[in-house]
């Protein structure tokens, strides 16, 4: 066991799940949890953080129902929250389409999906508030893509075998979230919602044991406030910049999960992430992002690379004899549609081994010329032309005449602060939505997933669930004097002055490219107990540098967007550092977390139930966390190895 | 590839700004827009500079954080391209570009390229949603939506509320943006009872955060880079007149 880095403490458990027959569940916690009276809701405060989907609609829904909602976001405008890149859609058990689905099937599909590592209490309900959100969505006038007869319209996307996914064109995250935006403006011009742009979260204040407040930073005048309340929400998505690359929105960061983790919140299963194939390479060093190509292109296109190593010729002059088709010989049952994780592990392999294409080598090949032999141009133009357009616009190549280049990129990190089912951390008073928290992906999360927990997270179950903490309230008033309060702002204070006096001579993005090369190196598709044992010594020597070192240009009252970086990559580097630990300690191989060492004869992930079937929340400890280990019990869904041969 | 650029910069709100040129060499083609304004912040700031401000995000087109004015056109030369989308193989070794920030009445500037676009919220909190608070929504079913609605619907939709529009305006008017969203809600059935409120309450506060008015020359549908088209604005027009009238 590698306990060098890590120590192991008491278990933790779920306390507000209910028991029961699992479709009652729901109902049932709704029902014994206490309300709070209309009038007394214009007595509580909430704050929110975060404007994307899990955010916004909290927010919103909590403004109606008549709290005092107070809301923060990073972006000029709650609308650029990045929910709103998300392309494919939302699956919800609605079963229009009469093909078998169901809330059971959906629950089912995402408990296999994330790898039997997630609780089916929480999935169950994610699967039944799915049809709510469809409903609330149109109420909106979200524009979901239709049929002539004028209903809504479904595709089938990866892991399932029926059509549950609603979309609007590769759009849904934004009509998603301009939905809840709006619903979100019409609070603010109702006056329940103070809504604050341009404001970075920057510390939790606690206050005997509650969360209370927060400390903000206003990233225009510079200017630090608190504000305080009877309850904070955390809806500030995921971690998945910690790789540098990935296909986050660039301003996306861990430092408010990261600052109530160090507050005492448990960050559970941090090393799972997902990494999506169907990505556009890197094309040199001064690459700043990676861009997501939509998944529904490898129901047309082939993957392939030369069979040559180092085959550096034009596509077009490697005849057929001479491609690897490795998705279609490896897994011939499923050929190019095999699951995310395992198209992006074959892609890495084939890299590794020297039949790379492109810059670096780092690339495969997505072909479409035999699509366009079989449909023609046009009906391939009709399916994919704006991704088509997209690729041009960014490479300079057309992928009608030369085949696509892909390599998979970070996407999406399933882990996050640990949360009881009541969406409560262990912090009384600090609840957690959306892909800031934990709980319903398991290992590895379904396509069209994403959305669908962000909004059942923020419409349907925190509001519900929040009530019955607040209905202990309004607690005691604080006021900013409290050593609390005032010890949390000298700690924001201190830190923006170390690093505007640091003597430094290196930037930020220095420091962050060089995190992520190790995490991508170490931490990303395939992990051994070696690799990330040197990756843990290399991050502490690199966090060491970078405290000597970093250079931050500016003053603290200004807009300043090196400072605002500074901060979130400190804490990378100690989430990072988190990461491998979590990795280490679990050698098993589920989901999103491959270890080599661990693997069938196939090469295909091989869990360990016996040893691994549990949530490993993971208390602050500086360079020693602790682990709290939470069991998984499956009494509706019996784990079973995967396979897609 | 060598260029030299003029970029605005200003310290502050308050602060006078100026054009101020840097030369950039070794500027790779396959790099974006905004990845060589990176590349020339990491020298400023390994000088001891102060680097330039700008808004980005998602880097994909999408968000509409991005606001560039690239040689005198929102989002530089590339048809229905946002400037994060934009790459250097556009340009040609040699050339100089100016950069400024989004200019309008209405988009305050906050520092160097960076303005505040707060004007496009006022105008969503002053009508632009449909009323259907959490958990009153009847079955997804329940209304039918002719296809040929939904999609002009959604692309009405597609606005990313970057403000390209605005600042191609030479009357600095939020119309392309206003009638998107009208257009968008309009169209759709449960879009209906606030049709007219919406359409009012949008154009005031429009009004009065001090955009222009609409003279119909349509610099901005040709700078979307949604390419949302006219015709919304003809739509905001014909909500406009009936709402008007009616209230009269």
């Amino acid at each position: 066991m590698s306990t060098d880095y890590y120590r192991e403490g008491d278990p933790v458990a779920d306390t507000k799940a209910p028991e029961g027959p699992i479709a009652e569940r729901w109902e049932q916690r709704r029902f014994s949890g206490r309300l709070v009276n209309p009038a007394n809701r214009r007595k509580l405060r909430v704050i929110v953080v975060g404007t994307g989907l899990a955010g916004a609609s909290a927010a919103a829904t909590l403004g109606e129902l008549g709290y005092r909602v107070a809301n923060y976001c990073f972006q000029d405008s709650a609308r650029r929250a990045h929910s709103i890149a998300a392309q494919g859609g939302i699956n919800a058990a609605k079963n229009y389409r009469n093909d078998g689905d169901s809330v059971h099937r959906l629950f089912y599909d995402t408990v296999k999906g994330g790898d039997f590592r997630s609780r089916e209490s929480n999935v169950h309900r994610l699967a039944e508030v799915s049809t709510e959100i469809i409903d609330q969505c149109v109420a909106q006038g979200v524009p979901f893509a239709r049929e002539y007869g004028g209903l809504l319209d479904n595709r089938s996307f990866g892991g399932a075998q029926v059509s549950r996914t609603f979309y609007a064109r590769g759009q849904t995250g934004q009509q998603l979230l301009l939905g809840a935006y709006q619903a979100l403006q019409r609070q603010v011009a109702a006056g329940t919602v103070d809504l604050h742009t341009r404001h970075e979260m920057l510390e939790l204040v606690i206050v005997d044991g509650k969360a209370r407040g927060i400390i903000v930073r206003d990233l225009v005048t510079g200017e630090i406030s608190t504000e305080l309340a009877d309850a904070v929400v955390l809806a500030t998505g995921g971690y998945g910049n910690v790789f540098f690359l990935s296909t986050n929105a660039k301003g996306c960061n861990v430092t408010a999960s990261w600052r109530a983790h160090r507050k005492g919140a448990y960050f559970a299963n941090p090393c799972y992430t997902q990494i999506h194939p169907t990505c556009i390479p890197q094309s040199g060093d001064h690459q700043s992002k990676l861009t997501l190509m939509s998944e529904s292109l490898r129901n047309d296109g082939r993957v392939w690379v030369p069979a040559k190593r180092g085959d550096d010729r034009h596509p077009a002059d490697i005849p057929e004899a001479e491609r690897d088709y490795y998705l279609e010989r490896r897994y011939p049952a499923f050929g190019n549609l095999v699951p995310r994780d395992i198209a992006s592990r074959a892609a890495k392999v084939a890299c590794d081994e020297g039949h790379g294409v492109g810059p670096g080598g780092l690339g495969v090949y997505l072909d479409f010329a035999d699509a366009i032999k079989r449909l023609g141009k046009k009906a391939v133009e009709a399916r994919y032309g704006n991704l088509f357009d997209m690729y041009e616009r960014i490479t300079g190549e057309n992928p009608y005449e030369r085949p696509m280049r892909i390599y998979p990129a970070v996407h999406y990190t399933m882990g996050g602060l640990w949360v009881d089912y009541d969406l409560s951390s262990n912090i009384p008073g600090l609840f957690v939505t959306g892909e800031a928290n934990f709980s319903d992906h398991g290992a590895n999360r379904l396509g069209a997933s994403a959305l669908m927990q962000g909004l059942s997270d923020g419409y349907f179950v925190l509001p519900n669930t929040i009530s019955d903490y607040l209905a202990d309230g309004p607690f005691e008033a604080l006021d900013e004097d409290h050593e609390a309060v005032v010890a949390a702002r000298r700690e924001v204070e201190d830190r923006i002055a170390f690093f505007l006096n640091n003597d430094g001579d290196r930037t930020v993005d220095s420091f962050h490219r060089e995190l992520g090369k190790i995490m991508w190196e170490y931490c990303g598709m395939e992990r051994t107990d070696e690799g990330l044992r040197k990756a843990i010594g290399l991050i502490r020597d690199l966090k060491d540098e970078f405290y000597k070192r970093v250079k931050v240009t500016g003053k603290a009252e200004e807009l300043n967007q090196q400072l605002e970086k500074a901060g979130r990559v400190a804490d990378f580097f100690e989430l990072g550092e988190l990461m491998c630990i979590d990795a280490l300690h679990r050698t098993e191989s589920c989901g999103g977390h491959f270890r080599a060492e661990s693997q069938t004869e196939d090469g295909e992930a091989r869990r360990d139930d016996e040893r691994f079937s549990y949530v490993a929340a993971w208390e602050y400890g500086g360079e020693e966390p602790v682990l709290h280990k939470e069991a998984l019990e499956f009494e509706y869904v019996k784990p079973t190895q995967r396979s897609y041969k | 590839m060598k260029l030299s650029l003029r970029i605005w910069r200003q310290p502050d709100a308050a602060t006078k700004g100026e054009m101020v040129s840097y030369e950039i060499d070794e500027v790779s083609e396959d790099a974006s827009f905004l990845e060589m304004l990176d590349v020339l912040n990491e020298r400023l700031i390994a000088e001891g500079g102060d680097p330039v401000a700008f808004d980005h995000d998602c880097r994909e087109g999408i968000c509409g954080a991005c606001s560039l004015v690239i040689d005198g056109q929102p989002h530089g030369p590339q048809a229905a391209t946002t400037t994060c989308q934009l790459h250097m193989r556009k340009f040609r070794d040699g050339d100089q570009i100016d950069i400024e920030p989004w200019r309008a009445g209405a988009f305050p500037v906050v520092k160097d390229l960076v303005v505040d676009r707060s004007a496009f919220d006022q105008i969503i909190q002053a009508g632009g949603y449909i009323s259907a608070p959490t958990g009153t929504a009847p079955d997804a079913h329940a209304v039918p939506i002719p296809k040929q609605d939904a999609d002009a619907a959604f692309a009405a939709a597609a606005c990313i509320g970057c403000g390209a529009c605005v600042a191609a305006c030479p009357n600095g008017s939020g119309m392309l943006f206003m009638g998107a969203k009208v257009a968008h809600l309009g169209l759709t059935p449960q879009g209906q009872p606030e049709r007219a409120t919406r359409v009012l309450g949008m154009v005031a506060a429009h009004d009065e955060a001090g955009f222009g008015g609409c003279t119909n020359v349509g610099e901005c549908a040709a700078a979307c880079p949604k390419e949302i088209g006219l015709d919304v604005i003809g739509q905001l027009n014909r909500d406009f007149r009936k709402a008007a009238a009616r209230a009269a």
